[in-house]
């Protein structure tokens, strides 16, 4: 989370509403660690990552989504080995669990 | 201040502390700060929670650990009491400090290593009693180049290894290793290598039970000769050699190529 810090001080002095998607679980192969922290600022712009790359594009709409009022803050996981998954997988072939709230704490 | 702004401050001065989020049921998006002292800023929903739930961040801020934990609504944890209950999952993020690496000894072995450790995320400490070895112009990436023997180096700071950190012994003097085996034997640290041959190796475990230093349970935690037996001669290879050993020691693995093995590769 710590070097995502920059970017949500300055989104948030620009007066933007901020989401932050969290790796909380993995199962098999994963890229990154639960914790690793992604932020995404009200007009889409990006920092951080949670994966390898492979579901950061999926993260930001979902993220987006929560902002907009669309969805609720939760739990979204991604990989092909859940049958609830996202079509978004892993090329690992492992499972991403991802929190996603407004950063409004 | 608002949770985020101590949390982020906390975050940028190192200082270690847990947050913990409501992920999953009753108050998801809920967040709470632990600092080691037990200071709460923020709440899950109930006194109970937070008083469960705070008590078990601050055993996974000591271990370094991060994950998911389940409560009950009031912070019930016995699988009787949680039958019945809605379950709360609280994912438990610790933030620790770095894990420090303490290596004795400012032999050419010393730099490759402190190298290496910096890639792994150490804070790195070279320890020798001789000025003139004991430079930072010497070792650079090192985070504290000291001049001291290893006895003061343990009595003021060896309360501040725990399980994450390291000791490195690369001295190959006796005068010098035992008193670093004898300090680091009397922390918490969580690996302790020594470095020499195997002849040194036999001599040194002579002069350590001289001191009074023989029973299984001591010479269990010394891993020595330190390193992997990857064959490597250079000092970066053995850098590599040992670091390896301080992974697999933390992971309880045998180290063997995975091709050789089956089951889950984390």
């Amino acid at each position: 989370m710590r070097e995502i810090l920059d970017d949500i001080d300055r989104w948030h002095s620009a007066g933007k509403r901020v989401a932050v998607a969290r790796v909380v679980d993995t199962n098999g192969s994963g890229p990154r660690e639960p914790g690793a922290a992604m932020a995404v600022s009200e007009d889409g712009e990006v920092a951080g990552s949670v994966s390898g790359g492979c579901v950061e594009g999926a993260v930001v709409s979902e993220a987006l989504a929560i902002l907009r009022g669309e969805a609720e803050s939760r739990i979204v996981t991604f990989g092909y080995s859940d049958d609830e998954a996202f079509a978004v997988g892993l090329t690992c072939g492992g499972t991403v669990h991802l929190f996603i709230q407004p950063l409004e704490w | 201040m608002s949770v985020y702004e101590k949390f982020s401050a906390l975050v940028r001065d190192d200082q270690p502390m847990s947050l913990l989020t409501v992920v999953r049921g009753p108050g998801t998006g809920r967040v709470m700060l632990v600092d080691p002292s037990g200071t709460l800023d923020g709440s899950l929903g109930d006194p109970d929670l937070d008083r469960v739930a705070s008590r078990d961040a601050i055993g996974e801020l000591e271990a370094g650990r991060t994950g998911v934990r389940h409560y009950g609504p009031n912070g019930q944890t016995t699988p009787e009491d949680l039958a019945d209950a809605e379950t709360v999952e609280v994912f438990v993020e610790s933030f620790a400090p770095p894990p420090q690496m303490w290596i004795f000894g400012a032999v050419d072995f010393t730099a490759a290593l402190a190298r290496v450790a910096k890639v792994l995320g150490y804070k790195v400490t070279v320890c020798d009693a001789r000025e003139v070895f004991a430079t930072k112009r010497r070792f650079p990436m090192a985070d504290e180049v000291k001049v001291t023997w290893p006895g003061p180096q343990f009595t003021d700071h060896g309360g501040r290894l725990g399980a994450r950190d390291a000791v490195c012994i690369l001295t190959h003097d006796p005068k010098f290793d035992v008193p670093a085996i004898e300090g680091a034997l009397a922390t918490r640290v969580g690996y302790i290598g020594v470095m020499g041959s195997r002849k040194t190796h036999t001599k040194r475990l002579e002069r350590l039970a001289e001191v009074g230093i023989s029973s299984a349970a001591d010479l269990a935690r010394l891993h020595s000769p330190i390193g992997l037996d990857l064959g490597g001669r250079t000092p970066e290879e053995t850098a590599i050699s040992i670091v390896a050993e301080i992974i697999a020691v933390r992971t309880r693995r045998n180290a063997a190529p995975l091709a050789a093995s089956d089951g889950p590769i984390h």
